[in-house]
């Protein structure tokens, strides 16, 4: 098989990993290392694919053959897809290859398990070692772990890697049983677990072995199992808590090629793919709860407004908000004030009071905003139902939130 | 009105020294025109004071250089006049101007700021290297670019940081930038015709393009956003856009209607492999780990069994996994663990000799913010996990077992046992082991002052010592 093909299927084969951020490691160029690459916190995209996500990394398997079955994969092991198989080699001249002209950021490598877990890590760690050592390489690397890896592998990967990341896959652990009958929930935790325990042990110790310096992430399947968006995002709360991962990405169940017969044949739930995104801001940014944001009465996020506004539509009692004395907190919970344009709000009112124009001038979407508060020349009618209030604060699902 | 003359795009530096001297002169911005190439009428007018001399102390935020360098690079004319304003207002009574994010010359300042900074951003991605050969045979990379701003001079360190290793020259329209491996030199504008018209390795690129995007998302909006037309005619892959956008629809909807996959039958399943639910400690530990008795494993990594000699003299047990146990699945490692260690040492135990366990083993903790904050767990959940803990005493048989803390003595002593009154004396058990019971270490670790955590470490290790006597008899 020539390289075009090889890379034709193992790119397609990779490409259902949401993530593609190349952000968060440490600052590092090629002035007098003889070789190329940096990298300087920011990740950049060089391209954006029709379906709107970013370009960043080279997103490959290093081969798509799998002993795993895991239903919701197009590589599973009873799937008809092409096979195919790069050598260490064809990784690392390809990666530098698309380096050197500016295309990429740098790598992204996962692999289908052959043999075993071990034998498959130790191939994945070999191409990030000679890209380091042997080319010198200062571009970005996310390497997939593997969660049944030797330890050692694992210590070895997090060398050279700036990122590693072990998919949770579902977001319980019944869709999981029965989806991916190979994998198991206690596994994955425990490998996160020791993931973290390295990254804090290199954070305190400063003479400590380099590992994973941009973190840890983590993916879930969305829509593949019968998981609810608040058992998606109580496992998600769980999971930045317990291992501080950087990024939870969603992933819209989409149609495979070759489809199992246990799987919906629909389009992919991308506008709840893109709520989640959302819940999933306010959780860790604007301090809402996975109880505000998907309570037990309501356990499925609104496809026609976004989480914050469905919050507050079931709020009422705490609106209007005075943006001329409320608190950091309390502005991070009107709808379309975004976490810039509060911060911005409190300096500028600390010079002079607010007023509707204002709010203009800031760009912030009075349309949605406008019923949730006060300024000096304006307040809302207090007598509009939230369900008159609905259509006017409807949100379009668009935007996409890969970027960072 | 005074006509200077100033080159968009020639920077910070070259703006200052003539906005000084305009400042100087008592010149207002509405009596300014900035030309491209004009006939300078003001640096003509030698009989003005040197710079550093009086009129030159004008004072400006320290944010003022940075926002007036971004504006200088756009490529609206008006940019020098702008910048002008604002560091006349600056000057002239209004020292906080910079803060006012609604005043106008503010928001189009800040505007143009950040279209230069995208503009920059934008150029770091869509610049595309071709490789040529060099006279002496070696690889030199060549791109063309257009930005739309000046951007060319504040983006080439970045350049050189990324690509120090190898030769390259970035040519745009307006000027052009070269690295020879040691050097930068910067060149006038150039034409598109200069550069190469491709690049081998370019299909190969097209191919990763196509392979990467999925045809059940397509969202052409969100891809236009960050990618505009206007780049497209630079970058080798957009070539593929409208073909892949028109054939999307028919793409997802055969997979969506495809014929359901008979399973590809040359590979066959592994059986699933169950561990035979029997006696010894290894096959528990093993059973352990999938332990859903209660509903504590589920926010939890994973099951904290005991660990040691599986015939150990001693046993140790503790009340519950913390953080740090639940991380690494592996009992007393946390700052307690260390604390615990310590005290054995004193006492002249050896840990490695001990089987070391828990009376719970899963964590249980409340979310706080980021932070997972220890809870004691209830009696229902020290019930369902008895079994393990039972089955644990059964098989390794100490002759020795130390309670550490109340919830540990209070599982084996009886729920009316009193620690800090009973604490450091034997019991008998029916079995005939004995057990003695002491505080937690972390107990330790709360005592409020110093004092008083050393005199309980000394209790704590006066304790641990009638172990060590027990043993030697």
């Amino acid at each position: 098989m020539d390289l075009v093909r090889k890379l034709a299927v193992l790119a397609d084969a990779a490409k259902y990993d949401a993530s593609c951020a190349s952000s968060g490691g440490p600052r590092r160029d090629s002035l007098g290392t003889g070789g190329i690459g940096s990298t300087e916190g920011m990740g950049i995209c060089h391209a954006y694919a029709p379906d709107g996500r970013c370009i960043s990394l080279l997103k490959i398997l290093l081969t798509n053959f799998c002993v795993y079955d895991c239903a919701y994969c197009i590589n599973r092991r009873s799937s008809n897809v092409e096979r195919a198989r790069f050598s260490v080699n064809d990784v690392v001249t390809l990666t530098l290859d698309f380096y050197k002209r500016n295309y990429i950021e740098g790598l992204f490598l996962s692999s289908g398990i052959i043999r075993s877990p071990d034998y498959t890590m130790e191939q994945l760690v070999l191409v990030a070692r000679k890209l380091r050592v042997d080319h010198r390489f200062g571009g970005y690397i996310h390497l997939k772990t593997i969660p049944d890896a030797a330890p050692e592998l694992i210590a070895d990967a997090g060398r050279w890697a700036d990122r590693l990341s072990i998919n949770v896959e579902l977001p319980t652990e019944s869709g999981l049983k029965k989806l991916a009958p190979e994998k198991n929930l206690r596994d994955i935790r425990a490998a996160m677990g020791q993931l973290r325990l390295r990254i804090d042990e290199t954070e305190e110790e400063p003479r400590a072995p380099r590992f994973a310096p941009a973190g840890q992430s983590t993916q879930m399947i969305v829509g593949a199992d019968a998981a609810n968006d608040r058992d998606v995002l109580e496992t998600s709360d769980t999971l930045y808590r317990n291992y501080r991962l950087r990024r939870v990405y969603y992933s819209a169940f989409s149609p495979i090629p070759d489809a199992s017969s246990v799987l919906p044949p629909t389009a992919p739930p991308l506008v709840r793919e893109h709520r989640l995104y959302q819940a999933d801001w306010l959780l860790r940014f604007y301090g809402f709860t996975v109880e505000d944001i998907a309570p037990a009465d309501a356990p499925d996020l609104p496809m026609d407004v976004d989480p914050k506004t469905a919050w507050a539509l079931r709020h009422r009692e705490q609106f209007p908000v005075d943006v001329n004395r409320a608190d950091r907190e309390t502005l991070l919970r009107v709808p379309g004030l975004g976490v810039r344009n509060v911060e911005r709000l409190l300096d500028l009112r600390a010079h002079k009071t607010l007023r509707y124009q204002d709010l203009v001038r800031l760009r912030v979407p009075m349309k949605r905003v406008a019923a949730f508060i006060v300024t000096a020349d304006h307040r809302p009618r207090a007598d509009i139902e939230s369900s008159a209030l609905r259509p006017s604060v409807r949100s379009d699902a668009q935007g996409d939130l890969f970027g960072s | 009105m005074r006509r200077v003359g100033f080159t968009p795009g020639t920077g910070y530096e070259e703006w200052r020294g003539i906005a000084r001297r305009l400042l100087r002169q008592g010149i207002a911005p509405e009596d300014v025109v900035w030309q491209r190439d004009a006939q300078d009428d003001l640096l003509a007018d030698e009989a003005m004071p040197a710079p550093g001399e009086n009129g030159s102390s004008a004072r400006v935020p320290r944010e003022f250089p940075v926002l007036a360098d971004s504006v200088l690079a756009h490529s609206d004319p008006q940019a020098p006049a702008l910048a002008y304003r604002l560091l006349w207002r600056l000057t002239h009574g209004e020292p906080g101007l910079l803060a006012l994010s609604t005043d106008d010359d503010v928001v189009r300042a800040k505007a143009w700021e950040k279209s230069v900074h995208r503009d920059a951003h934008k150029m770091k991605a869509f610049v595309r290297f071709r490789e040529v050969r060099a006279a002496d045979g070696e690889p030199v990379y060549v791109a063309w670019f257009e930005p739309d701003h000046h951007v060319v001079e504040r983006l080439a360190p970045f350049f050189v940081r990324r690509f120090a290793g190898m030769r390259w020259s970035i040519l745009t329209p307006y000027r052009s930038v070269h690295w020879d491996g040691h050097e930068t030199r910067f060149g006038p504008g150039a034409l598109r015709s200069q550069a190469p018209g491709d690049d081998a390795l370019e299909d190969l690129w097209r191919t990763y393009y196509a392979s990467v995007f999925n045809p059940a998302r397509l969202k052409v909006k969100a891809m236009t956003q960050q990618m505009p037309q206007k780049y497209w005619k630079n970058l080798p892959e957009a070539r593929l856009i409208p073909p892949l956008v028109r054939e999307a629809a028919l793409r997802r909807d055969a997979m969506v209607e495809q014929e359901l996959a008979t399973p590809n039958r040359r590979t066959r399943p592994r059986a699933a492999v169950e561990p035979p639910p029997s006696g010894s400690l290894d096959e528990m530990r093993a059973l352990a780990k999938d332990c859903r008795r209660c509903d504590l494993w589920k926010p939890a990594t994973q099951t904290v069994f005991g660990e040691g000699p599986a015939h150990a003299s001693v046993m140790l047990i503790g009340e519950q996994p913390g953080d740090q146990e639940d991380l690494a699945g592996k009992p007393f490692v946390g700052p307690a663990g260390r604390l615990l260690d310590r005290a054995l040492a004193e006492a002249g135990l050896d840990r490695s000799q001990m089987y070391v366990t828990n009376t719970v083993k899963h964590f249980k903790f409340e979310p706080r913010g980021k932070l997972r904050l220890h809870k004691r767990a209830d009696a229902a959940e020290q019930r369902a996990c008895r079994p393990w803990l039972d089955g644990e005493i059964a098989r390794v048989q100490p002759r020795l077992i130390v309670c550490l803390g109340s919830m540990a003595a209070q599982a084996l002593l009886g729920s009316g046992f009193r620690l800090l009154q009973e604490r450091g004396t034997w019991h008998q058990r029916e079995d005939g082991s004995r057990v003695i019971a002491t505080v937690h270490p972390s107990y330790l670790l709360r005592l409020p002052d110093a004092e008083a955590r050393e005199q309980g470490f000394a209790a704590f290790v006066a304790d641990l010592r009638r172990v060590a006597t027990a043993l030697n008899d």
